[in-house]
């Protein structure tokens, strides 16, 4: 297939609060994320991850504080308009009485971009282009969650987007299928040069793709660096974050 | 309650505001008639050949009594015209239809494909309510047309084959000609109309304000039958109070 160059955009978090029956959520995030690059968002479950991401895509209003996309406010106009942003889901979030083809092509369908063949043939080059032939037909339901999560994100791809947002892209999965989702990911980035928010929990994950990464706690961001400099950081959350492991049943070899 | 209704009223309106988009959504609006007349139509029989029997079992043996067994086909032809096939149907969409309405879209919305749906730019209002809304208002006086005719004929079976109303088919189908016009017929659906627009908007709205998994699904589900019926059978007085005077021009 061609892989079409994507023009890549720059994301920033301005002072973003968010409350919920007056529990604060968000606390005041301030982040920016560079044209192209992969940064990962990470944090415990609870921390606020998902709903910030739920903000750069629009789905939820801020309470106080913006998000600016090229530096424009996505609540102006034609900031939506003008900049394509995909969103790959936790659960995939896959339209479950759809095929996976009508899935995929949902968007170029629903908007009457494309004609009906022509939307085939790019359905077919972006499930190929994501290893995933003689699935077309197939529904959901008859899809493993690799497969879902890469469905998810042919659709995303779909509509040739500037950013790419994925919400925990390798929860329930088994680690084979966690390093392809992050080889997908990073071929992405060389491949349309996408701007990529990925939010996890997934310690290996984050460290292999991220460019740059946020360490996320109790709705405030505590460490903003590169994976190197997030591995040297000494503030006390960080180091029992990274270094949380099982204490493991000594085994002893019977022979 | 009062933020529900205002709920409702908000996405009547967005659903109005909606309807420019009608003809590119055909494709949907005639696969939720084909899901709706597929899923209704035996039940939709069933119940209209015997609530047109029940009537006729019930008039037929007192008329006859009374030496006036001739004027069963109008009372059967009347009651079921105005007020038992758009009322009965109504309790069997907002049974059948309604629940599975209410049903997708809260699972959708649990799931988060309505969340997909919008980060794709599609309104989910344009893409789930408007399609239901109108499948819905389309084929609910369709299948009240169809409940009329059968359940005149489980009248008229009854009719004939009771003996103790006694009366031929042709006498029973000649009385209903007679006394059942065509704006009762109107009236019956007029009624039909306004309840399937309660049952569509009430099920959908159910269905988008779906919360907390499976149990908020079953939630939503037993809410939009429950409301719809209370809201058709208080609609049915009302519409009735306004229909009443065209039944004396």
């Amino acid at each position: 297939m061609t892989d079409t160059p994507s023009q890549s955009i720059g994301v920033t978090v301005r002072g973003l609060r968010k409350s919920y029956d007056g529990q604060l959520v968000l606390k005041g995030i301030d982040l920016s994320v560079e044209p192209g690059e992969i940064f990962v968002i990470m944090g415990p479950s609870g921390s606020g991850k998902s709903v910030l991401l739920r903000h750069v895509i629009g789905l939820e209003q801020p309470d106080e504080g913006d998000i600016l996309l090229e530096g424009q406010s996505i609540h102006t106009t034609n900031v939506s308009e003008r900049y394509r942003l995909a969103m790959v889901f936790q659960s995939a979030a896959l339209l479950s009485s759809l095929s996976v083809a009508e899935n995929v092509g949902l968007y170029l369908t629903e908007h009457r971009s494309r004609k009906p063949d022509e939307v085939d043939r790019i359905v077919t080059e972006k499930l190929e282009f994501l290893g995933l032939k003689g699935v077309k037909k197939k529904l959901p339901s008859e899809l493993s969650g690799g497969m879902k999560k890469r469905v998810a994100i042919a659709r995303a791809l779909i509509i040739d987007p500037h950013l790419i947002l994925y919400d925990e892209p390798t929860s329930e999965l088994d680690p084979l299928m966690t390093v392809t989702i992050g080889e997908e990911i990073l071929a992405l980035k060389e491949r349309i040069h996408v701007t990529s928010l990925v939010v996890s929990h997934d310690r290996d994950l984050a460290f292999g793709v991220a460019d740059r990464m946020a360490i996320m706690n109790d709705g405030e961001i505590l460490f903003v660096g590169t994976p190197e400099e997030v591995r040297r950081s000494s503030h006390p959350f960080i180091r029992q974050f990274l270094s949380a492991d099982f204490k493991f049943k000594q085994h002893t070899d019977p022979s | 309650m009062f933020q529900s209704i205002g709920e409702i009223l908000l996405l009547l309106w967005r659903t109005f505001c909606a309807f420019p988009q009608l003809w590119r959504q055909r494709a949907k609006i005639f696969e939720q008639l084909f899901e709706i007349g597929n899923s209704s139509l035996l039940m939709a029989c069933i119940l209209s050949i015997f609530i047109g029997g029940v009537v006729s079992l019930q008039s037929g043996p007192v008329l006859a009594e009374r030496g006036i067994a001739n004027a069963l086909g109008g009372l059967v032809g009347i009651s079921l015209a105005k007020e038992l096939s758009p009322v009965m149907m109504a309790i069997l969409m907002a049974g059948r239809i309604g629940s599975a309405m209410a049903a997708e879209i809260g699972s959708m919305r649990v799931y988060q494909e309505i969340d997909a749906l919008k980060t794709m730019n599609i309104n989910p209002i344009h893409y789930l309510v408007l399609p239901r809304l109108v499948a819905i208002c389309i084929a609910v006086p369709m299948l009240v047309i169809f409940s009329m005719l059968v359940g005149w004929l489980g009248g008229g079976f009854v009719a004939v084959a009771n003996p103790r109303i006694g009366i031929t088919f042709q006498t029973f189908f000649s009385n209903l000609h007679d006394v059942v016009q065509l704006k009762d017929v109107m009236n019956g659906l007029i009624k039909s109309l306004g309840f399937a627009f309660v049952i569509g908007l009430v099920s959908c709205h159910q269905g988008l304000t779906t919360i907390g998994g499976p149990r908020g699904i079953g939630r939503s589900v037993t809410k939009a039958v429950v409301n719809s019926i209370v809201l058709v059978l208080i609609l049915d007085y009302y519409l009735t109070r306004v229909l009443l005077p065209f039944d004396h021009d």
